[in-house]
């Protein structure tokens, strides 16, 4: 079993030492820099996550995978999550086609909603049209993966005759994935329309999603489809011991989570829910690389997947802090889990 | 032995199934439907729910007692009130703009009472909704345990309120019973019950038990 492992961000808005935020523009160059390090670190793949606030500064993560693409050689590169709802699937394919070529056909595609509903209003779509959108978008954009002129017509865009979308992919279809947080008929549409699977798994029990990967692949043998890769996404942060990674990662998720709270009236974790999440059957990878090493590899054995994206970072977080966590990640845990597994 | 209620849960997403495998193992009939045909269900219903039987909508509602809404606000009116015509109707459905976007209809009052206004052949029960899909399962606890949570239930129908409650006792939780769907506010995003897994203790004062009578 080939294993792969990788790095996303939302490119949260960094801090210095003092506890300052950074400017966006910085934290952006922040961001290039953690992608060409992540490749000297040994990770697989790093993945940016579109998002459109003053926390996370990160509305055109192609843009940023580009510069990355520029100075590395073998990492993987990709987004994670494209909100395609709100965007437009030929914009999306030719951002990232273009990236593959820049790169040498390193590109990937997440497509999502995520957890960002502000591109919604921003580009003057509607939630309660959410499923429409990402249902048609999602069924072009695996059209456009193919090849070759496309032909479509829906109600969320204008429709396609014959249209020969450039630049034309080098070697065939780019990894595409659907990420999904908790919603079986999104897993169906996944397979249906033949995408990978993300499982983004932010909170509770991880295990529990295990029936979905099983869901998957026999929604993909109903289809007639070749078997595809299931991809684990949750938050995590690693420091040299586990109390120095909670002590750095919990006041950080705190104001995160209690921001969020604040704006869609959900619950404020506790430091009993932080240690029930950072614990063996919580979704935060916090710790040492051994904690999060034997977490990673028996989660991907309990859902049965391949492939372990680390959400790294939360704003407020220095680059120094972030360097560090990737450099366990890529020397220490991936190495581990390659070994846990084997 | 005592029959249990058939319950119909309505709704496939991230919701529903939870609220059919809790059902299932408390040990209610349960039918789970869509908007669609019950084919497309079918695999998530022998993965994720094993025992629930996939439904047409009339049908599921036709053979059960109690109906669960689990189905996003948005899609709530497109429901033609006369398929649960007659029904016990828990509404564990919410409004919440932060997450799903504005809702004109919603904009004014409790979501549940909206729901019921449209719903007048039905008897409508808030329950359900307040606690995330991620806790409702792994949070259930038997009878008696120590570390047993509070469930909430609204309705201005004493027996219906009665009938909830000893379900939500069944499926696992501690049932806190609020006497009006007018207070079933307090379990509406943004209150302090909401997305929180409290004791019974922690409910009470989160709502507050001068509020439970709320006309």
């Amino acid at each position: 079993m080939t294993y792969t492992f990788g790095l996303d961000t939302f490119g949260d808005r960094n801090a210095d030492a003092s506890g300052q935020p950074l400017t966006h523009a910085q934290t952006i160059r922040n961001v290039v820099e953690e992608g060409v390090f992540a490749e000297q670190a040994g990770v697989d793949f790093f993945g940016i996550g579109e998002h459109h606030t003053d926390v996370f500064p990160m509305p055109a993560g192609d843009v940023v995978l580009g510069a990355i693409a520029a100075r590395t050689e073998r990492i993987r590169l990709g987004s994670a999550v494209t909100v395609l709802s709100s965007d437009d699937p030929v914009r999306v394919f030719q951002r990232y086609s273009t990236l593959n070529a820049i790169s040498g056909g390193r590109a990937e595609v997440i497509l999502g909603r995520g957890s960002s509903i502000d591109s919604f209003p921003l580009f003057g779509y509607d939630l309660a049209d959410y499923e429409l959108l990402f249902d048609e978008k999602a069924t072009l954009f695996a059209e456009l993966l193919t090849g070759g002129p496309v032909t479509w017509q829906g109600k969320t865009r204008a429709p396609l005759l014959h249209q020969d979308v450039v630049p034309h992919l080098e070697s065939g279809p780019l990894p595409a994935w659907i990420g999904v947080g908790g919603n079986p008929q999104s897993v169906i549409r996944a397979a249906r329309l033949g995408f990978s699977l993300a499982l983004a798994i932010i909170g509770g029990p991880p295990a529990r999603f295990a029936a979905y990967s099983q869901l998957f692949r026999r929604a993909l043998t109903e289809f007639g489809r070749e078997p595809l890769p299931v991809l684990v996404h949750s938050p995590g942060h690693v420091a040299a011991t586990d109390e120095q990674a909670k002590a750095e990662f919990w006041p950080r998720w705190l104001d995160i989570i209690t921001l969020m709270a604040s704006e869609r009236g959900f619950a404020i974790p506790t430091a009993e829910s932080f240690e029930r999440e950072t614990g063996p059957s919580g979704a935060l990878y916090v710790g040492s690389p051994e904690t999060v090493a034997r977490k990673i590899a028996a989660n991907l054995r309990a859902l049965d997947a391949t492939r372990f994206d680390l959400k790294y970072g939360m704003p407020g977080l220095t680059h120094d802090q972030l360097m560090s966590n990737i450099e366990l990640y890529g020397r220490q845990v991936i190495p581990r889990v390659r070994e846990l597994l084997s | 032995m005592e029959q249990l209620s058939t319950i119909a849960v309505l709704g496939a997403g991230h919701v529903g199934p939870v609220i059919a495998r809790l059902a299932i193992r408390a040990g209610y009939p349960v039918s789970i439907a869509t908007s669609g045909d019950p084919l497309d269900i079918a695999l998530i219903a022998e993965l994720l729910i094993p025992g629930a039987q996939p439904r047409w909508a009339s049908e599921a509602v036709a053979g059960a007692d109690i109906v669960v809404l689990a189905i996003p606000l948005h899609r709530f009116v497109e429901i033609d009130p006369s398929l649960v015509s007659g029904k016990l109707v828990i509404d564990a459905m919410n409004y919440w703009p932060a997450s799903d976007g504005v809702l004109t209809a919603f904009e004014d009052g409790g979501s549940s009472e909206i729901v019921a206004a449209r719903l007048t052949g039905s008897t409508v029960v808030k329950a359900l909704n307040h606690i995330g899909y991620h806790d409702l399962e792994d949070r259930a606890r038997p009878t008696g345990a120590p570390d047993r949570r509070a469930a909430g239930a609204a309705t201005d129908d004493v027996a219906a309120l009665a009938t909830i409650a000893a379900m939500l006792d069944r499926l696992g939780y501690d049932p806190m019973e609020l006497e009006s769907l007018r207070a079933g506010r307090a379990l509406e995003p943004g209150e302090a019950v909401f997305g929180s897994v409290l004791t019974r203790a922690e409910f009470e004062q989160a709502v507050g038990r001068d509020e439970r009578n709320l006309a």
